[in-house]
């Protein structure tokens, strides 16, 4: 996946790590706690870098989603703005991560991460917004001296500046200053300030980064509050600008279990993709796809012959994995497939499914899947399931007949089909059956 | 007459201008990294579809030290030249105008960026998945300035059957035959992924006539090449009579393609899918499929795609198990209406078969030129007479140097004692200080600043019958004395007749009172620890004999190590026929190699340390008996 969402915590602290290069004359206070609880904010009381913990803070969820002064979750007040203290901060941490939460959006889930900063008073400050953007053709830079919990609002004053792909700085300036937003105390300073922010935006490889608010006192920057996505596929060349960079789950979506993550660990060690997310572990439907393209096919029509809710899990394996990696990759899904009996009843179906590969050997993929199928055939017997395969690609005879002699050996009910069945024929006749 | 008609129809690809068709049967390709097995397929395309050039004319390989790589091409190999730099490829071959870009995720931008300035290039397909999305967007721009075609990152890329296809695109020779993807039908395709894309050929060809070009545009967000770029080409040229695209959820690339419908910019039948119908089920963050697949909005989900192109008049399935029946459907109204005739299929010369994979499946066996009893490097771990490397290397394995040496050279580990004995004899015979000859000479080429291996072998070459040969000589001559049955004074006589020194006889200085110690102690060994030592004991009785006549005549180290050679292969159990043939192949010369060798290393290594300059021999050290000018000496 390329574009990912990153924390706000960690957006600012590339800012600030990268501050000096990009932001020569202004200044930021990055001053900032990432916390998963209560405890944990008290915990860091006393520690150098700290001692703002004893003055005012507010408190945000830092889940990678937005709008959450709108869904009431940005504390900076009990009474009055500025009163929350170290205690009523952590208190209302423990609070807001017991039970899911349900945003506006209607995504709902468990917030287990805030972001814990010192109150800013700047009532007097003007809140501005900026937002750069990875376009189509070019970069677009859109700026208000509106910003703040209503920006949408005001939409109407803000402007937009498209930035072409190799602007020079004086370009950059050029076409900046003839967008500043008008009623400005000091448009130059924020031109300046745009035209670091739109550099910082490009160099480190940002898909996506937008600070709303943000205010500019003289030199002294705050950073009120930032939605940031990465290009991930930069990462190895960001290794020293990003710092160590983590991309969380989105908010809503369960989040990855032992098998996902060891299945992402192996994906991150090899040069072939292996990728696994488990949607339903009730599913009646398993699928073992090789390919990405094929693989969200057979969802598709999975979920327009039976419902999307008995898919059970969507994944794809492509790039030449090894036969160890095959294997391991099978024998992760067989395991989660025979956890436990269909609550109804029902035998279980597994489509081990595929185009017409251009370069993979399919023989040489498929004794992977034989090891695991092996190993897992008692516990496949105990459950119940049917095994449907549909591949072509160099060998794919081999491949095919290997696959049926195994199951048949290993009493498996199996069919296996080649590339003169229509791919997704074989769900089809899975579920006739 | 449809005979001429689809001999027009392969050939009338040359004639058409270059923007209406992606290649044709003279491009050429410059094919970056040295992937054999994708440029093999490449060429056997071109067997398959009778090119007389190959579609690749040279390869480039920034770290390979080779000028040329061998290749199949019909029924006889060719060899392709290999480049250091994609410029010298190009100026050496400059009609060729593909470039192929197999460059690693890490290197494949810069690769890119740089072919676009080579001005012969005018195609570019890049494999790499993993290019950061602004260096895909900038070389996606810069080709588009430049007014060249960029497919990829993340494809297998285009094929036009009959005239060219990239890499690996179509896969086996089986499978492009059963897609018909050897010769042009009339339908135009594009995907975005590589595997579908050769799903869909398949499709086309069970269903319709098969397609006239294809492309799979990858799956990145910014891709090169859209969708709408390569139907309008195909939308330009005669030979393609109707369009299929397949597309994902994510972006609104196909939405340009729905406006060209619209708009009349194409006018050709066109069949459309988005893939990804899935993603209406999940709202949250699940990733399927390609890098760049998932919905930024509603208009970039598959359902609204869909539904925008069925009501723009494309002709849309109800879902991707419904392609056959449209596609039909599509072909047999234009073939009925004319727009499509029939295509006489073309003789196909079936591509011969490697001899490696007719040997893997039986069909043929092969005499071999070369055999080895001794070792075996073609397993995961390479075998010493059966055993793993690594089983004997590291000491807890309890394997030494000897049991090393007798596994290589005898193919059995020898017991201990047989083994330590011969680990005595290296040490033994390691070194005899920088005077020998041997070891004089490889200090004389090594002060000629030579390197180590070139002065060892110079101080091997004199090893023979007069250096170090007398252990060989000690053995055949006692055990010849032994076999005869001649008695020690027998054969001391013997010897006299035949006017020869006995072999392993004679020490500069040592003499029985003053025992040379090296042979002490391995007679001393060998009596405690060999079964039998027949030889050993003979050759003694004789040395009581001749240091008689004169004190130093002892047995020495050579005689020692010779006959307790010959007493310890009789205790293992060798035949006499057997000790005859160890003799005669330089075995126990052999052993005077190996030990020597240390040595002699010693000696050069020492020569380099010193770094003492080129020997030259003083003149007082030598008897010049030359002529004088007109006389004889």
């Amino acid at each position: 996946m390329a574009q990912r969402a990153i924390r706000e915590f960690e957006g600012k602290r590339i800012f600030q790590h990268n501050w000096s290069r990009y932001f020569g004359q202004f200044k930021y206070d990055f001053q900032a706690a990432s916390v998963a609880s209560g405890d944990e904010l008290r915990a860091l009381v006393g520690g150098d870098g700290y001692e703002w913990l004893q003055g005012a803070l507010v408190v945000k969820p830092d889940m990678v989603f937005g709008k959450r002064g709108l869904n009431g979750l940005v504390y900076y007040q009990q009474q009055q703005p500025g009163d929350v203290d170290l205690e009523a901060a952590a208190c209302w941490i423990d609070a807001r991560r017991a039970g899911t939460s349900t945003l506006l959006s209607g995504q709902q889930g468990v917030l287990s991460r805030f972001i814990v900063e010192p109150f800013v008073a700047h009532a007097g400050d003007a809140e501005y917004y900026i937002a750069a953007v990875l376009g189509d053709l070019a970069d677009v830079l859109t700026l208000s001296a509106q910003g703040g919990i209503n920006i949408e609002e005001n939409w109407d004053r803000v402007s937009s500046v498209e930035i072409p792909v190799d602007a020079d700085g004086e370009t950059l300036l050029e076409l900046i200053n003839a967008a500043v937003p008008a009623g400005l105390a000091e448009p130059q300073r924020f031109a300046l300030f745009a035209s670091d922010f739109y550099r910082f935006f490009r160099d480190l490889h940002f898909a996506y980064l937008e600070v709303n608010p943000f205010s500019l006192a003289g030199e002294r920057v705050h950073l009120l509050d930032l939605v940031a996505k990465v290009d991930d596929t930069a990462s190895h060349l960001m290794e020293d600008r990003w710092g160590p960079l983590y991309f969380p789950t989105p908010f809503g979506m369960k989040a990855p279990g032992p098998e996902e993550k060891a299945i992402k660990e192996m994906d991150d060690r090899s040069g072939a993709s292996l990728k696994l997310t488990v949607l339903n572990p009730q599913g009646i439907i398993w699928t073992l796809v090789a390919g990405g393209g094929a693989s969200v096919v057979y969802a598709d029509t999975i979920a327009d012959l039976i419902g999307a809710g008995e898919l059970a899990n969507y994944g794809e394996y492509s790039g030449n994995p090894t036969t160890e990696e095959t294997c391991q990759y099978t024998r992760t899904l067989l395991d989660l497939m025979t956890r436990s009996p269909d609550p109804q009843g029902r035998e279980k179906i597994l489509i081990i499914g595929g185009a017409i590969a251009n370069f993979t050997d399919v023989a040489k993929t498929f004794t992977g899947i034989i090891q695991a199928l092996r190993e897992y055939h008692k516990q496949l017997q105990s459950v119940g399931v049917r095994i449907y395969v549909r591949r072509g690609g160099p060998n794919y005879e081999v491949g095919l007949r290997n696959l049926k002699q195994t199951a048949d050996a290993l009493g498996l009910p199996i069919e296996v089909y080649g590339p003169e069945t229509h791919m997704t024929d074989i769900v089809r006749m899975a579920l006739s059956a | 007459m449809h005979n001429m008609e689809t001999n027009d129809m392969i050939h009338r690809e040359t004639l058409l201008p270059a923007d209406t068709v992606l290649f044709n049967r003279d491009t050429q390709a410059i094919f970056w990294n040295n992937h054999q097995t994708a440029i093999q397929r490449m060429l056997d395309y071109d067997t398959l579809i009778g090119r007389e050039r190959p579609s690749v004319a040279a390869i480039v390989s920034p770290t390979s030290g080779s000028r040329c790589g061998k290749f199949f091409f019909g029924t006889s190999e060719i060899l392709l030249p290999i480049y250091r730099t994609k410029h010298d490829a190009a100026a050496a071959y400059p009609r060729a105008s593909v470039l192929l870009n197999f460059a690693s995720f890490r290197r494949a931008s810069r690769v890119t960026r740089e072919s676009l300035e080579l001005p012969g290039i005018h195609t570019i397909m890049i494999t790499a998945e993993g290019m950061p999305e602004r260096h895909a967007r900038a070389l996606k721009l810069q080709a588009r300035a430049l007014g060249k075609i960029l497919i990829g990152p993340a494809t297998v890329g285009a094929i036009v059957p009959g005239a060219f296809k990239t890499a690996n695109i179509g896969g086996t020779v089986e499978n492009i035959l059963a897609s018909k993807l050897h010769r042009p039908g009339a339908c135009g395709l594009v995907t975005r992924s590589g595997g579908l894309f050769n799903e869909l050929a398949h499709t086309i060809a069970l269903n319709a006539d098969g397609i006239a070009e294809g492309i799979a545009i990858g799956g990145d967000r910014f891709a090169g090449s859209g969708f709408v770029d390569h139907l309008l080409r195909m939308q330009r040229n005669p030979q393609i009579k109707y369009l299929l695209l397949l597309g994902e959820v994510g972006g609104t690339e196909e939405y340009r393609v729905i406006e060209a419908v619209q708009d009349g910019r194409i006018t050709k039948p066109v069949i459309g899918w988005c893939i990804g119908t899935i993603a209406r089920h999940f709202s949250t963050g699940v990733q399927f499929g390609h890098a760049g697949a998932s919905a930024g909005s509603d208009l970039e989900t598959a359902d609204s795609k869909n539904a925008a192109m069925r009501a723009a008049g494309m002709h849309v399935p109800k879902s991707f198990n419904d392609f056959p029946e449209i596609i039909s459907a599509v072909y047999q109204e234009l073939h009925a209406e004319g727009v499509i005739g029939d295509i006489s299929e073309p003789l196909v010369t079936p591509l011969p078969e490697d001899i490696q994979t007719a040997l893997a499946a039986g069909r043929v066996r092969k005499g071999t030129h070369f055999t080895c009893t001794i070792s075996d490097d073609r397993g995961e771990e390479a075998t010493y007479a059966g055993l793993p490397i690594s089983q004997v290397a590291t000491p807890d394995t309890g394997f030494g140097i000897g049991d090393v040496i007798t596994l290589l050279w005898f193919k059995r580990r020898y017991p201990q004692w047989a083994s330590e004995f011969l680990e005595s004899v290296i040490k033994t015979v390691a070194d005899h200080g920088p005077a020998v000859s041997g070891a004089h000479n490889a200090r004389v080429t090594a002060r000629a600043g030579k390197d180590v291996i070139s002065a060892l072998v110079t101080g091997l070459l004199t090893i023979g019958p007069r250096f170090g040969g007398a252990i060989d000589g000690a053995a055949q001559w006692f055990r010849h004395g032994q076999s005869e049955e001649m008695s020690a004074a027998r054969f001391v006589d013997y010897m006299a007749e035949k006017g020869r020194f006995i072999p392993g006889i004679g020490h500069r200085i040592k003499s029985l009172r003053n025992p040379d110690l090296r042979v002490t102690g391995i007679t001393q060994y060998a009596r405690a620890h060999f079964p039998e030592t027949r030889l050993l004991d003979y050759a003694l009785e004789v040395e009581q004999l001749t240091t008689r006549k004169k004190d130093n005549l002892i047995l020495n180290v050579d005689g020692a190590v010779g006959v307790l050679m010959v007493d310890m292969w009789r205790g293992l159990g060798y035949e006499e026929s057997d000790i005859d043939q160890f003799i005669e192949s330089g075995t126990l010369n052999a052993f005077f190699v190996l030990g020597r060798s240390i040595g002699f290393i010693g000696h050069i290594l020492d020569e380099k340390r010193l770094n003492m300059p080129l020997y030259r021999h003083p003149f007082d050290d030598i008897l010049y008996a030359v002529p004088q000018q007109g006389g004889e000496c």
